[in-house]
């Protein structure tokens, strides 16, 4: 697999270099979880007029590290009548299948960690890793809610991934590639070129324009559905099922758990911004444009997203299961499927 | 060593590991859950032949569907039902013959291994199988491409058939 990659640069030996590479995301993934973490706390707080934790820290900006510390000291609990093999491997398996999308994310032009040309097409593929640990933890607990809650999750992952694959596919139409980098220089040159607004080309593209706003907004609610998170957590639903396929677990395998699930939230936000709003590229055109700043823009696009899923945890009720099935199936799908089959055509004829 | 037979023998031994524990283990939901490693090992091995369309495939069809599906099979049925399945033991002459022809079996292939002139391609690999899988599919076998379509609409109708047959 051929690599850009500014560490190959720096590194003159390959397998220190390789291990280098694998590392970056994770230094990366941990940072972030905490912003996220710390994010979740303050917006929540501010979207129901509380202060949120203020002990900690300046205006407790220091609670996520109190948090990860107190996870740590924790009891590592682990059922009597769990399948203990299979209890411990779940949330390992959970968090690889988060972290291996990380694989393709393209940072930065300079930074790729592998540049396959079927970049897309991984992480639909290494998604469905975690729904193997989802019913793996779910079922080695030996509990009512952590079984009901992983089928509800694994059905609802299945159903919501339909639709998201057709968005993305649409993306993957008017790109003629599913490489990430690909991808993203076929947006370059300001706002209007991201495929929100059709990609490049000239005003033949308003035809489509609708079509692409329709399948930005199908997979930002698939991707909701996909990471568990309001308004589609019914796995979870606190109300119904304790903590649905999570809870038995506590401590370390705990934190795996909610670490997985933020790494799953900036990989959704993370492809919505590439496929859909310009990866690296600087809404100005060439202003703010190179290496430097694509790690910027990239990053930002993507932090964004993960605010909005924060915001619409925070905003919106729970749905009742047949009305995620409803919409999953007779309102997204048909919706995705009439979107695809024009873009198809219009590219067709262009 | 170089990196390629270290990760080519990792995998390797990830899929020999995880197969024999599909096969030997009493507990069926060992051997549903190890299959996962197998597939992943064997998607690995796609990897480092070159062929990445291929391996992704593998892991998207067999971790994604065909082994969730295993899995909801028997998850459905062992805790739920209340009835335990597990692989019931043989018997010691069935042992002996079965292990016999293993042995047979993996001696030919031995030795076939190592008596045949293996034929080395001068072609170096593809950067990308990906376009030329696209343009294969769509031109010279377009026929066959548009049955199997057509084999799993089929599909989708029985099976929708069947569930809504209750009412």
């Amino acid at each position: 697999m051929e690599t850009i990659n500014f560490v190959y640069n720096l590194i003159p030996d390959q397998f220190i270099a390789i291990i280098v590479i694998c590392t970056i995301p994770l230094i990366f993934l941990i940072v972030y979880a905490l912003l996220a973490i710390l994010g979740e706390l303050k917006i929540s707080a501010w979207i129901q007029e509380r202060l949120g934790p203020m002990r900690t820290g300046p205006w407790g900006i220091l609670q996520p590290i109190a948090e990860v510390v107190k996870l740590i000291q924790k009891e590592d609990l682990t059922p009597d009548t769990a399948n203990k093999p299979l209890f411990n491997l779940a949330p390992f398996i959970i968090f690889m299948g988060a972290y291996a999308s990380f694989a393709v994310i393209p940072f930065s032009r300079y930074f790729i960690p592998s540049d396959i040309n079927i970049g897309l097409f991984y992480i639909f593929a290494v998604g469905s890793i975690a729904v193997i640990g989802i019913v793996m933890g779910g079922w080695a607990s030996n509990n009512k809610y952590s079984l009901l809650g992983a089928m509800r999750s694994v059905a609802q992952i299945i159903s919501y991934e339909i639709p998201g694959a057709m968005a993305i596919l649409s993306v993957a139409v008017l790109a003629s590639s599913l490489n990430l980098e690909k991808i993203n220089i076929a947006q370059e040159g300001g706002i209007w070129n991201w495929f929100v607004f059709g990609g490049q080309g000239s005003w033949d593209k308003l035809w489509v324009v609708p079509f692409t706003l329709i399948l930005s907004l199908i997979y930002l609610i698939s991707s909701l559905a996909e990471t568990n998170r309001t308004p589609f957590d019914i796995p979870e639903g606190e109300s119904e099922l304790v903590a649905g396929y999570h809870t038995e677990y506590s401590g370390m395998k705990f934190a795996m758990f909610f670490f997985a699930e933020y790494a799953n939230m900036f990989v959704v936000a993370a492809v919505l911004t590439i496929t859909f709003f310009g990866g690296w590229n600087s809404p100005f055109g060439n202003f703010m444009q190179g290496p430097g700043w694509d790690v910027f823009w990239f990053v930002g696009k993507s932090f964004f997203f993960v605010i909005v899923q924060i915001w619409l945890r925070w905003t919106l009720p729970r749905l009742r299961v047949d009305q995620l099935m409803y919409v999953g199936w007779k309102v997204l799908l048909p919706f995705s499927f009439i979107c695809f089959l024009f873009i198809s055509l219009f590219r067709m004829i262009n | 060593m170089d990196i390629f037979s270290i990760v080519f023998y990792l995998f390797a031994v990830i899929i020999v590991v995880s197969a024999a524990i599909v096969v030997m283990s009493k507990n069926i939901m060992f051997s549903a859950f190890s299959l996962l490693f197998t597939f992943f090992g064997v998607a690995g091995i796609y990897v480092l032949l070159n062929a990445d369309f291929i391996a992704v495939t593998q892991i998207m069809i067999y971790i994604g569907g065909i082994l969730i599906l295993i899995i909801f099979g028997v998850m459905l049925t062992t805790r739920i039902t209340g009835v335990e399945i597990k692989s019931g033991t043989t018997g010691k002459i069935q042992i002996a013959f079965a292990g016999l022809i293993s042995l047979i079996i993996a001696i030919t292939m031995i030795f076939l291994f190592s008596n045949t002139k293996w034929f080395t391609s001068e072609l170096q690999p593809h950067q990308s199988t990906i376009e030329n899988i696209g343009k294969e599919l769509l031109t010279n076998y377009l026929l066959a491409f548009e049955a199997a379509s057509v084999l799993l609409l089929i599909a989708i109708i029985g099976a929708a058939f069947i569930a809504r047959r209750k009412s």
